[in-house]
C-alpha cells in the first residue's frame, strides 16, 4: 500500500493550495478528486477554456501553480471511506478508472468544498430542472447553453453570476424569479459593516444585476411558491408575485437558494458538527487552521463553512502549513501566515451579509406535504410528518421507516431538509434534531470492487497511475 | 435541453446516446451528451418508473445514473465522454446481470 505524508481530498482552491505548501516544506501528498482536472467547481474545466475575468485568471494562475508543484494529482478518484488506523494514521480508500486502491497517509486535509442547497419545491424532480450550478458546469466545460426557455428561479451571487456568463454568449434567461424574501436590507443591515469591507465583491454583484437588467431580462422580485409543472418533463413554471399567481411556460427551470458545505466525508469520520443558524446549514466545528475534533484531520475552504474561493485559497494554505509543522516541519510561507488571516477573516465579514440577504424561506426548510423530499427514495414531506407523528425523534429513526435518506446519494440533497422538517415538525432546534448518520460507503462500491482491495498480488496503488 | 455553440466545438469527440450520435468535447462527461442529445433523460427511478434527467452535475445527486459501455448505475456527469461510447438510459435499479 503506497503511503504518504499527506492525503488531500479535493482539488478545488482550498486542496491545491494545500498541496502547494506541504510540497514546498519536502512532504510527500497526494491530492485526490472526481473531476478529470483540478480546478474544484468554481475553476471547472479552467485549462481548458477562456479566462475571462480576474476570477478566472486567478483561479488559473492558482491551477498552474499546483500542477508544477511536486504532489501526486489522481483526478477521477472517488473516495468512499476513509479509516482511522493507530497513531493518527489514515488509510483512503478510493476507485480509480475501474480500480479500487488504498492509501496510506498519516496527516488527511479534506477540501470537499460545498454543494448547492436542496430545493424541494413541488415538480422539482421533473427532468428540465436543474440547478443553476449545474448549468454553469455546462457552460464551463463546454461552452453549453440553455435551449429553449430557460427561467431562473433563486437568488444569491451565483445565479446573478451564470445569468451574466449566459448574456456574454449571447443567450438570455426568459426571466429570473427572485425568490429573496421581503424585508432583505431589514435582515441585512446590522451586517453592513462587514459587507462594505468587501466593496469590490459587492460592487461586482451589482454590476451583474445592472447588466441583466439592461439586457431587458424580466427580473421578478420576492417571488414564492415556486412549482415546476409537466407531464414526465417540465413543461411550466408556476409561482406566485404578491398576490398574484403566474405561470410560464418553459423548457429549463434553473434553481439556486446558495450554497452548503459539504459535510459527508467528515461527518462519516466522526468529526463534530454545529447547525449554523445564519447559514442555515451544519458546519464542522474548526479550531485554528481547519484542525478538527479529529486528531490529524484538518478541513480546509467551503467545506468548513461558505466563504467563497478566495477564502478557501488562503485556508488551504494555513491548513497545508499547520500540517507540515504538525508533522515536525519547516513551514515556511510565502505570504506570512498572520497577513493570510487577516486577509482570510476580512473575507469572512461579507458572509453574515449575504447569510441575512440570501435567507431561504421557510417552505424551503420545511415543504408542503406533497413535496419529495428525498429524490432518491421518493419520500415525501407527508411521510416524513407521519413517521414523526408515529413516534419517530430523530433523523435515523425518521430514515429507518420512510427510507429518506437510504438512497444512493446517501442524504446529499434530501439531509438538510430532513433535518430542518423534523425541527419545524417538532418544535425544536435544528441542532436538537441533529444530522443524518453518514456512514462509509460514501460512493456505491460493489462486491468485486471489495474483494479486490484485499488479493494479493499486483493489484495495489503503486499501479494506479 | 442543452445546446452547443457550433464555435464551442473544440476537441470533437462522438458518443452514442440511445443509439443517436452526439459530437462534443474531450473533457465533457456522458451526462452533458444526454443533454446535448435533446430530452436528456437519464433513467427511470426505481421506486415508481419516474422519469428523471441530470439535476446537480457534480457527482452528489445521483440522478444521471445511466447504462455507460454495458456497465449499470455509472453518475454519468462523472465519466469522461471517450469515441464511441455507448450512453444508455437506466430503467429501475441497475442490472447486475447481463
Amino acid at each position: 500500500m503506497k503511503g504518504f505524508d499527506v492525503a488531500i481530498v479535493g482539488a478545488g482552491p482550498a486542496g491545491m493550495a494545500a498541496a502547494i505548501e506541504v510540497a514546498e516544506a519536502g512532504l510527500s501528498a497526494v491530492v485526490l478528486d472526481e473531476q478529470v482536472s483540478p480546478g474544484g467547481q468554481v475553476h471547472r474545466a479552467i485549462e481548458a477554456r477562456q479566462t475571462t475575468s480576474d476570477d478566472d485568471r486567478d483561479g488559473a494562475a492558482l491551477v498552474r501553480a499546483f500542477r508544477k508543484c511536486s504532489v501526486e494529482c489522481w483526478p477521477g478518484a472517488s473516495v468512499w471511506q476513509v479509516e482511522r488506523s493507530a497513531e493518527n494514521a489514515f488509510t483512503v480508500c478510493l476507485t480509480r478508472t475501474g480500480e479500487t486502491l488504498q492509501v496510506n497517509a498519516r496527516r488527511l486535509i479534506i477540501a470537499t468544498g460545498a454543494l448547492e442547497r436542496p430545493v424541494p419545491v413541488p415538480g422539482w424532480t421533473l427532468p428540465g430542472v436543474m440547478t443553476v450550478g449545474a448549468a454553469q458546469i455546462l457552460l464551463k466545460t463546454g461552452g453549453n447553453v440553455p435551449a429553449g426557455r430557460m427561467v431562473i428561479a433563486g437568488q444569491g451571487p451565483l445565479p446573478l453570476l451564470y445569468a451574466t456568463q449566459l448574456l456574454k454568449a449571447g443567450v438570455k434567461p426568459a426571466a429570473f424569479l427572485e425568490t429573496t424574501p421581503p424585508g432583505a436590507l431589514g435582515r441585512a443591515l446590522p451586517h453592513l459593516a462587514g459587507a462594505l469591507a468587501n466593496m469590490s465583491q459587492l460592487a461586482k454583484g451589482l454590476r451583474f444585476l445592472a447588466d441583466i437588467r439592461a439586457a431587458r431580462v424580466p427580473i421578478i422580485p420576492r417571488v414564492d411558491e415556486v412549482e415546476a409543472l409537466g407531464e414526465g418533463r417540465l413543461s411550466s413554471v408556476r409561482y406566485r408575485a404578491g398576490s398574484r399567481t403566474m405561470e410560464m411556460a418553459a423548457d429549463l427551470l434553473l434553481l439556486h437558494e446558495g450554497v452548503v458545505p459539504h459535510t459527508h466525508l467528515a461527518m462519516s469520520l466522526g468529526v463534530s458538527h454545529a447547525w449554523d443558524a445564519a447559514q442555515l446549514c451544519w458546519r464542522p466545528v474548526l479550531g485554528e487552521d481547519g484542525s478538527t475534533s479529529v486528531a490529524g484531520l484538518r478541513i480546509a475552504g467551503d467545506g468548513g463553512g461558505i466563504n467563497g474561493w478566495r477564502f478557501a485559497e488562503m485556508d488551504g494554505r494555513l491548513a497545508g502549513l499547520a500540517t507540515v509543522e504538525g508533522l515536525g516541519g519547516q513551514a515556511v510561507s510565502a505570504v506570512p501566515r498572520e497577513t493570510l488571516r487577516k486577509a482570510r477573516k476580512r473575507l469572512a465579514r461579507l458572509r453574515p451579509f449575504l447569510d441575512a440577504w440570501y435567507r431561504p424561506r421557510q417552505a424551503l426548510l420545511a415543504p408542503a406535504d406533497e413535496v419529495i423530499v428525498c429524490r432518491c427514495e421518493e419520500t415525501t414531506a407527508a411521510d416524513v410528518r407521519a413517521a414523526i407523528r408515529q413516534g419517530c425523534l430523530g433523523t435515523t429513526q425518521v430514515k429507518t421507516f420512510t427510507r429518506c435518506g437510504m438512497g444512493p446519494c446517501q442524504g446529499r440533497e434530501c439531509g438538510l431538509t430532513l433535518t430542518t422538517l423534523i425541527a419545524d415538525e417538532r418544535g425544536i432546534s435544528p441542532e436538537e434534531a441533529g444530522h443524518l448518520r453518514i456512514r462509509p460507503p460514501l460512493k456505491p462500491v460493489t462486491l468485486g470492487e471489495l474483494a479486490s482491495l484485499s488479493a494479493p498480488g499486483p493489484r495495489n496503488a503503486d499501479q494506479a497511475i | 435541453m442543452f445546446r452547443k455553440p457550433p464555435e464551442a466545438l473544440s476537441r470533437p469527440v462522438t458518443v452514442f446516446v440511445q443509439g443517436r450520435p452526439v459530437v462534443l468535447n474531450e473533457g465533457e462527461s456522458a451526462a452533458a451528451a444526454a443533454l446535448l442529445a435533446g430530452s436528456g433523460a437519464t433513467r427511470s427511478t426505481p421506486v415508481s418508473a419516474a422519469p428523471r434527467a441530470s439535476y446537480c452535475m457534480m457527482g452528489v445527486c445521483f440522478d444521471c445514473l445511466m447504462v455507460i459501455d454495458g456497465t449499470p448505475s455509472r453518475q454519468a456527469c462523472l465519466v469522461p465522454v471517450r469515441e464511441g461510447m455507448q450512453i444508455e438510459r437506466q430503467d429501475g435499479a441497475g442490472s447486475i446481470t447481463s
